[in-house]
């Protein structure tokens, strides 16, 4: 997740360090050229060339059934069919956006809240730490299992203990937010752990100019610590961005992605992967996932650019 | 979507479908790379190295066929009684069997790419719509030069033949699909098993009326509810508009297929409510409870109950048009088939044919613990439990047999639109219209 924009910044980085007057010793070139063209063989090899292929399958027909020439081209046919006779496609996109909005603003705001007290150094701290934190080492495929204990209709704990009978993972009205609660219980752990180890780097002597000047805690909060936390809550950023949109694992292990629980990742994967080898239909829900994925990827760049030169 | 495979009539599977299908995802996850990358064929050097298990024993012999099965070892009886099927074809034969044991939703899943690949010579497959595809596209082995096979008869036959009139497929067993109650329930309340249309509506009537859900039904997984769109289709519009509407050859927006939709929604009040939340494993339960008087599924019911299935009987799903009858049926056939990029053609066909024998049926169900219903006539029953003896006759006295929706047609169309098109559908009874037409455009975009 974080390690994703790690990637392009290493590369970023190797290349500055060759000064062009300063020419340098052989050895030294070598090093410099294996290291920025091998892992750029390795993106181009694992990102550009798949992205590249996606979108060009994305055009054409295929079972997966003989060679390439096989695949019959049609198109924007796909496309087409997507927006127009493929009933899954909209809610999807509906339920994605629903995901990002649900993680900041619950378990992204709740998160940060419990870093700030946990922050605080109060007895037991370190075991709320652990305990909030507990659900992020699990994958999400057996959060799903642990949540099915609990929302099954006919023998789930729920229904049991309140003596309802409503059918959590069923019910397309209700089964998003059941899912949504079950990732925000991860969520909210991850958000925290991240936020607090930034806590901890705060120079304390911020926090003692602002206790001088009268500052009462909230206020140093909101006009002290979150504005010099600003790198941190970029990655925080990212981290809810990328988490809704590659929400996939929790659904899949629930129904596969249908039924309510549509969202675009597991589209892709019923199309794709699986029984069903729709390869050109696939390949078009993917490139439109990888668009709105840029989206985002762009704006979070543009920041970071700006705040570079700013720097 | 695969469905749990026929393991019997006793508890064969001890794994739960879902630990399976985690296990599987990550090698689906790779798989999906490479297929998105073009690469597809790669992936099935994955498929191919991770069974290599060896049949075991030194086979002094002509040659080794590679034999790759779709039950992991460790799942119980699926899986014992095809490693005792290619030990005893070693023995007999004297080929070496090499046995490539892949999890059952893995080989499934991935099965494009290893028959693109460098499959195993022989491999354990369904009869079908996919069977045949593969066939058209010439990714198995023509194997009517070994057809006829001893005890195996013309239904069997008929079955194992894809769409150019051979044969590409030997069938070992199989399981139907029928309407399963406890006998104790059943006797409990005088009721009997219904044989006409007034008795069925008659009996869920007095079933309601003692507060027993006439039929439990779950459909989380997607696939069960089709167990029933076929066999309202098959009970209303016959058996051929069937399988030439699973062939993609009628309308789906067409009044026949409206027909069956508006029957479904009369009789869904009979059914358990919110059948999308629970699984079928939860709906047996009801039923086992005798919460619910009746379950139409598969014989591995049972395996949802932990018993033995003593208390169980079926009856084959009511005649609901008099001019159309009630002969036909979902029995999925499970059987093997000849890759053809395997190396050794003639080892595997020869093997092949020993497969359709009685012998070979024998060997399996005299190693497992659970044993299968045999295709083939003159295999011993002995072992059968009375459910799979039943299972046997009421199959044995059906004119026509249908493999499922998803066996019967192409896999893109019953896994990306009759799934949640039928879960629409349950969720919105009403909107017949609806649904048909949709289904319709995309079965047209697919077929077309």
């Amino acid at each position: 997740m974080a390690h994703i924009d790690e990637a392009p910044q290493q590369a970023a980085a190797a290349a500055p360090k060759q000064g062009r007057e300063k020419r340098l010793p052989a050895r030294d070139r070598i090093t410099v050229i294996l290291m920025v063209t091998v892992p750029l063989l390795f993106v181009l090899l694992l990102v550009w060339v798949p992205a590249l292929g996606s979108v060009a399958l994305s055009f054409g027909k295929w079972n997966g059934f003989g060679d390439l020439d096989t695949i019959e081209w049609v198109g924007f046919q796909n496309y087409r069919d997507i927006a127009t006779i493929y009933p899954p496609f909209w809610p999807a996109i509906q339920h994605n956006l629903i995901w990002l909005g649900f993680l900041f603003l619950f378990p992204t705001v709740l998160g940060i809240l419990l870093a700030v007290v946990l922050d605080r150094e109060m007895r037991g701290s370190r075991f709320y730490q652990t305990a909030f934190y507990m659900p992020v080492v699990l994958s999400l495929a057996l959060i799903g299992f642990i949540w099915q204990l609990f929302y099954s209709r006919d023998q789930g704990l729920i229904n049991d203990v309140f003596g309802t009978q409503v059918d959590w993972y069923g019910d397309p009205e209700i089964n998003l937010w059941a899912v949504l609660l079950a990732t925000a219980w991860r969520h909210t752990g991850y958000i925290m752990l991240i936020y607090l180890a930034g806590l901890k780097g705060v120079d304390a002597s911020l926090r003692e100019a602002a206790a001088v000047d009268g500052a009462g805690e909230v206020r140093t909060f909101f006009n002290v610590i979150f504005p010099v936390m600003r790198p941190i809550n970029m990655v925080v950023v990212v981290i809810v961005v990328i988490e809704s949109l590659r929400a996939f694992d929790l659904v899949w292990v629930i129904n596969k992605g249908r039924n309510g629980l549509e969202v675009i990742g597991a589209l892709v994967a019923q199309n794709v992967i699986g029984e069903a080898t729709r390869y050109g239909f696939g390949s078009a829900l993917a490139v439109i996932m990888m668009l709105i994925s840029s989206i985002f990827i762009t704006i979070y760049l543009r920041t970071v650019f700006r705040e570079e030169r700013r720097g | 979507m695969s469905r749990p495979r026929p393991s019997g009539a006793l508890g064969g599977t001890s794994v739960p479908r879902s630990a399976l299908a985690t296990r599987a995802a990550t090698r689906r996850t790779i798989l999906r790379g490479a297929a998105l990358s073009g690469l597809a064929v790669g992936g099935a050097s994955l498929l191919a190295a991770c069974g290599g298990d060896s049949g075991g024993g030194s086979g002094s012999g002509s040659g080794t066929v590679k034999f790759g099965i779709n039950e992991a070892e460790g799942v119980g009886a699926a899986h014992d009684r095809l490693a005792a099927i290619a030990k005893a074809y070693q023995k007999e034969s004297g080929t070496t069997v090499e046995l490539n044991a892949v999890d059952h939703n893995t080989f499934q899943e991935s099965i494009n790419t290893y028959l693109q690949g460098t499959p195993d010579d022989v491999f354990t497959w369904f009869a079908g719509f996919r069977m045949s595809q593969f066939a058209e596209n010439g990714l198995i082995t023509d194997l009517s030069d070994i057809w006829p096979i001893d005890g195996l008869n013309d239904s069997f036959k008929q079955a194992s033949t894809a769409a150019d009139g051979k044969q590409y497929f030997v069938p070992i067993s199989y399981y139907p699909w029928a309407v399963f109650y406890r006998k104790s329930v059943f006797e409990k309340n005088g009721w009997e098993a219904p044989t006409t249309n007034d008795d069925f509506m008659a009996l869920m009537d007095d079933m309601q009326g003692k507060g027993i859900t006439p039929f439990a039904f779950g459909d989380k997984d997607g696939w069960p509810a089709m167990g029933t769109f076929d066999i309202l289709n098959m009970r209303l519009n016959g058996f051929d508009f069937h399988m030439s509407l699973m062939a993609g050859d009628e309308a789906w927006d067409g009044d026949e297929v409206k027909l069956v939709f508006d029957t479904w929604r009369k009789l869904l009040p009979y059914h358990q409510a919110d059948p999308l939340g629970r699984t079928w494993q939860e709906a047996a339960t009801s039923m086992g409870k005798g919460d619910c008087g009746m379950y139409l599924l598969g014989t591995f019911v049972v395996d949802a109950l932990g018993e033995n299935g003593e208390d169980l009987d079926f009856f084959t799903f009511p005649e609901l048009d008099s001019s159309i009858g009630s002969d036909a049926l979902d029995a999925p056939i499970d059987g093997f088939c000849v890759a053809a990029a395997g190396k050794n053609q003639e080892g595997g066909k020869a093997m092949a044919k020993w497969l359709g024998s009685a012998a070979a049926a024998d060997a399996g169900n005299n190693a497992a613990d659970a044993p299968f219903i045999a295709a083939n006539e003159g295999a011993s029953t002995s072992t059968y439990s009375d459910l799979q003896k039943k299972s046997a006759e009421v199959v044995g006295a059906a004119a026509n047999i249908a493999q499922f929706m998803d066996r019967d047609t192409n896999a893109d169309f019953a896994s990306t639109v009759m799934i949640p098109s039928i879960q629409e559908f349950l969720k919105n009874p009403d909107d017949i219209d609806g649904v048909t037409s949709s289904i319709q455009e995309q079965a047209a975009s697919i077929f077309g």
